[in-house]
């Protein structure tokens, strides 16, 4: 066989060799890549089966906050009006006012009261019920206005006993109770009615 | 004889490194996207054990269902006692 020949043939084994050798390598890459993706795809069909009542629930979710939300923005505007409910809204969420009630396409452009810097967050609520805050005035029970609006805070004192507002030094102590307590009551008889106390001297029999 | 060296030389010098850098090349990519199918498979998998939770959607469901009701009832109540605005 002719030189030529043999280095020919050793050429082809080694691009043979050399071939196998890519091959078989490229052939594992495959495998850990076919292996990879069959558990990407299990995971994923996990998720798929996962999530799939999730749209449903979710759907009646909202349809329940939708009522909910139907239901306090109409209660809202119902009781306190479109104005003070505007007012309302704005003052616990600043801007909220200017979006306006979902159920009421005008009430963006109702301007809103500036109702936070008079009223206490829980005082509206009790303007509706009596004469308390000025936004009473419009209440159908009539009557002067008993809040003062500059002092409007501290109006709010006024719904607490008498004595509290003329800030004491000292309040009475609350009753000292116990087995150490000066004052002793026997134990009752039967629930609600008290053991009668022995008369002492100068007091009627 | 020439002809059968031309031959040899061409094989050696253009054929082999031809095969060579494609068969790399290949070779280079598929070991390229393995650590990507890795990661799809965790990111997968992390998925997948993030939706365990979305069985509390139940939960939640059945809590804004009681709590609408709760609101609804007040609302009527509120509705009673209240004045209405006009």
């Amino acid at each position: 066989m002719p030189a030529a020949g043999v280095v020919l043939i050793i050429t082809v084994v080694a691009i043979v060799l050399v071939l196998v050798y890519y091959l078989v390598s490229t052939i594992f890459a495959l495998r850990q890549i076919t292996a990879g993706l069959d558990d990407a795809i299990g995971a994923v069909v996990e998720i798929i089966e996962k999530s799939k009542p999730v749209e449903e629930i979710v759907t009646s979710i909202n349809m329940n906050l939708d009522a909910g939300v139907d239901l306090l923005e109409g209660l809202l505007v119902k009781k306190a009006g479109m104005v003070d409910a505007i007012g309302l809204v704005d003052g616990l969420y600043p801007g909220a006012g200017a979006e306006g009630f979902r159920n009421f396409p005008d009430s963006g452009s109702t301007k809103a009261p500036r109702i936070s810097e008079v009223y206490t967050k829980g005082t509206l609520t009790l303007a509706r019920l009596g004469r308390e805050a000025p936004i009473a005035a419009a209440s159908p029970g009539g009557g002067a206005v008993l809040r003062n609006v500059p002092g409007g805070s501290l109006a709010a004192r006024s719904l607490y006993p008498e004595v509290r507002q003329t800030h004491p030094e000292r309040m009475p102590r609350s009753p000292v109770i116990g087995a150490d307590s000066p004052v002793q009551y026997e134990p009752s008889d039967e629930p609600g009615v008290r053991r009668r106390r022995p008369a002492t001297n100068g007091e009627g029999a | 004889m020439t002809v059968w060296w031309i031959g040899d030389i061409v094989l050696i010098v253009v054929v082999v490194p031809v095969v060579i850098y494609l068969l790399n090349g290949v070779l280079k990519e598929a070991r390229g996207i393995v650590p990507s199918v890795r990661q799809i498979e965790a990111a997968a998998a992390a998925g997948s054990k993030d939706l365990d939770s979305a069985a509390l959607l139940l939960t939640t469901q059945e809590q804004v269902r009681q709590t609408i009701e709760t609101a609804a009832n007040y609302g009527g109540s509120l509705d009673v006692i209240l004045d209405d605005a006009t």
